[in-house]
């Protein structure tokens, strides 16, 4: 009996002692695939930042991966998440909707930039010397060439390609949706391999030389490169046009309060968007929003004609059911036979 | 008043009672929920849904390929099993340890393995692409995952049975005149049939589940070569929970039926 009630004194001094000295804070960062090497760098970077001001606190973040539908699933059936930096708004959308209560509907006006610290765009990744003469989306539909992306129905980046595919279609055909869909439907018939997510079909392209293009998040294809010999091997075109792949950040809210990170949880969305944070982002090949840094960087991100979102296709709660739920255009394109 | 027979070994009533309460926890509520979700759909709903042609395609190629992969771990499992127990050889332990590896493997690995290999390009798909045919991204790779996934079942149900069979009988039978084809026939397959339908039923089960190594090697085309675990993926990737337990209902029933018709045929082995 008293060892318990020695104990229970000792946990007891412990969670006083420290509440009065300093704070121990424990983050989940709860992400998508292609981010792992970007928020490694930055978690290091608001570390230092936080530890500048607070000294005496003590913050371990925590990092979680995987396809961005998966991972909205996992923190609407619990998964305590502070933050959440999705490959799409609809994700989070998704979020708030199932989960009341875990974060406002209208989150995304609660940071600058639509919530979106960073963005990217859709690019082509062609084997070396471009063998099948790759410029724009239209010779992607030639005979002869082949053509992966993941499945827009699992993959998050997957529905970026497409409605990437589907602007060009009506750019290319002065606004006929009919014909938009026609192209998008001969596209697809040049895709002989339909991955579940953005690094299975990066595997399927890399390792296994499937394909003769690869529709790929800009900051993959560098990534590609960057892989040992990836410069022998492959070349990135940039099509004439494409679209503004907007990630966006999160609170969740409720779990932030729960465990008492509302303040840092907070601090470590804002911080992305300052010079430091931005430099990072850069630096791992996603397009900066600060103007200084994006100077910094023009080198590295070519210039093009960008489609966003919201503008072009009524934002994801549109273009989520029009495009991507049962029924809609993606599933147009097989039927059966 | 009838008295309860009471059995030989004491403890029936805290083994029984641990074990409702395992399986309820482990097998029975999960299950249970699913079709507790699925009850959602008026049965017009999950009509429509579980018969939707895409949903009919992956079926049949899920419930196929397990098929074609369980047979062919029937017919090499059980040459298998008779290897490793018939026969002394040096690097025989080391073979039986092996059967086991696909077990220990993560699934995702076996997959992504198998691709690289059986890919148009790879080092074996190459050949297979000289000979004008594709292995990987086929149903017939989707077959081969499966297969090597499902390996070890029929090779550990068959192989203790195997050693089991006293080589006398095989002798006296011999004795009396019969030949190979007939100890075979008449000694052996009667002994081995009933665990040989276990383990082809355990392989076939497990094939129509599996996801992990499929969804590589598969390429997901629709209508082609996607599988019934992975449209329940799509559901899911759309926030659509009662369409996928739908789908996951009707693969548990058309398991559980499967299953059921199997054992029923190992009992009419049993006790003719």
């Amino acid at each position: 009996m008293s060892l318990r009630r020695y104990a229970l004194a000792a946990l007891a001094s412990a969670i006083f002692a420290g509440s009065a000295v300093a704070k121990d804070y424990e983050l989940l960062n709860v992400s998508y695939d292609p981010t792992r090497e970007l928020y490694q760098d930055y978690n290091t970077e608001f570390t230092n930042f936080w530890k500048a001001s607070h000294p005496g606190d003590n913050v371990k973040i925590q990092q979680s991966h995987g396809g961005s539908g998966k991972q909205a699933r996992g923190v609407v059936d619990g998964l305590r998440a502070d933050v959440v930096t999705l490959a799409l708004a609809g994700d989070i959308d998704e979020i708030a909707k199932l989960n009341k209560g875990s974060l406002p509907e209208n989150w995304q006006t609660r940071l600058p930039d639509a919530s979106t610290p960073y963005t990217s765009t859709i690019v082509f990744l062609v084997r070396k010397g471009n063998p099948k003469g790759i410029k724009d989306w239209g010779d992607l539909t030639k005979d002869g060439v082949s053509v992966i992306t993941p499945n827009p129905k699992t993959s998050g980046g997957a529905r970026w390609n497409f409605l990437a595919a589907y602007a060009y279609g009506l750019k290319a055909n002065g606004g006929d949706e009919e014909k938009a869909k026609e192209y998008v439907k001969t596209l697809f018939k040049h895709v002989p391999v339909l991955d579940t997510g953005a690094r299975g079909s990066t595997i399927t392209f890399v390792n296994n030389g499937q394909g003769d293009v690869l529709l790929a998040w800009e900051n993959e294809a560098f990534l590609a490169l960057k892989e040992d010999g990836g410069t022998d091997k492959f070349d990135i075109v940039v099509p004439s046009l494409s679209i503004l792949a907007e990630p966006p950040v999160a609170v969740v809210d409720k779990n932030a309060e729960k465990k008492g990170n509302t303040e840092i949880a907070k601090a470590y969305l804002e911080h992305l968007y300052s010079p430091a944070g931005q430099e990072i982002a850069a630096k791992n090949f996603y397009r900066p929003r600060d103007a200084a840094v994006a100077a910094k960087y023009a080198q590295q991100f070519p210039k093009l004609e960008l489609v966003t979102i919201d503008k072009d296709f009524g934002g994801w709660k549109t273009a989520q059911p029009k495009f991507f739920n049962d029924g809609g255009v993606f599933d147009q394109i097989y039927q059966a036979q | 008043m009838s008295r309860r027979i009471s059995p030989v070994i004491p403890g029936f009533g805290l083994t029984l009672g641990y074990t409702l309460v395992y399986l309820s926890l482990i097998v029975l509520i999960p299950l249970a929920a699913m079709f507790v979700h699925a009850a959602q759909l008026t049965w017009d709903q999950f009509w429509a849904i579980i018969t939707a042609p895409r949903v009919l395609a992956a079926l049949q190629l899920s419930f196929g390929t397990a098929f074609v992969a369980a047979i062919i771990n029937g017919v090499i499992g059980t040459v298998l099993a008779w290897v490793l127990v018939r026969y002394t050889f040096p690097g025989r332990k080391v073979i039986d340890a092996m059967i086991d590896l696909p077990f220990a493997l993560p699934t995702a690995v076996a997959g992504i393995a198998l691709t690289a290999l059986y890919a148009p390009n790879g080092w074996i798909g190459q050949f297979a692409n000289d000979l004008g045919f594709k292995i990987a991204y086929t149903p017939m790779g989707i077959t081969l995952a499966l297969t090597f996934v499902t390996l070890p079942f029929v090779v550990r149900t068959v192989q203790p049975v195997l050693a089991d069979i006293p080589r006398e009988i095989e002798e006296a039978a011999a004795c009396l005149g019969a030949k190979p084809l007939q100890v075979f026939r008449y000694i052996l397959v009667p002994a081995l049939l009933p665990a040989w339908l276990t383990g082809f039923a355990l392989a076939f089960a497990r094939g129509v589940g599996e996801y992990g190594s499929v969804i590589f090697i598969a390429g997901n085309m629709p209508f082609k070569t996607e599988i019934l675990p992975l449209l329940i993926m799509v559901k899911l990737d759309q926030y659509d929970y009662t369409g996928a337990t739908a789908i996951g209902v009707m693969m548990l029933v058309v398991s559980f039926i499967l299953l059921l018709i199997i054992n029923l045929i190992q009992r009419r082995i049993e006790k003719p």
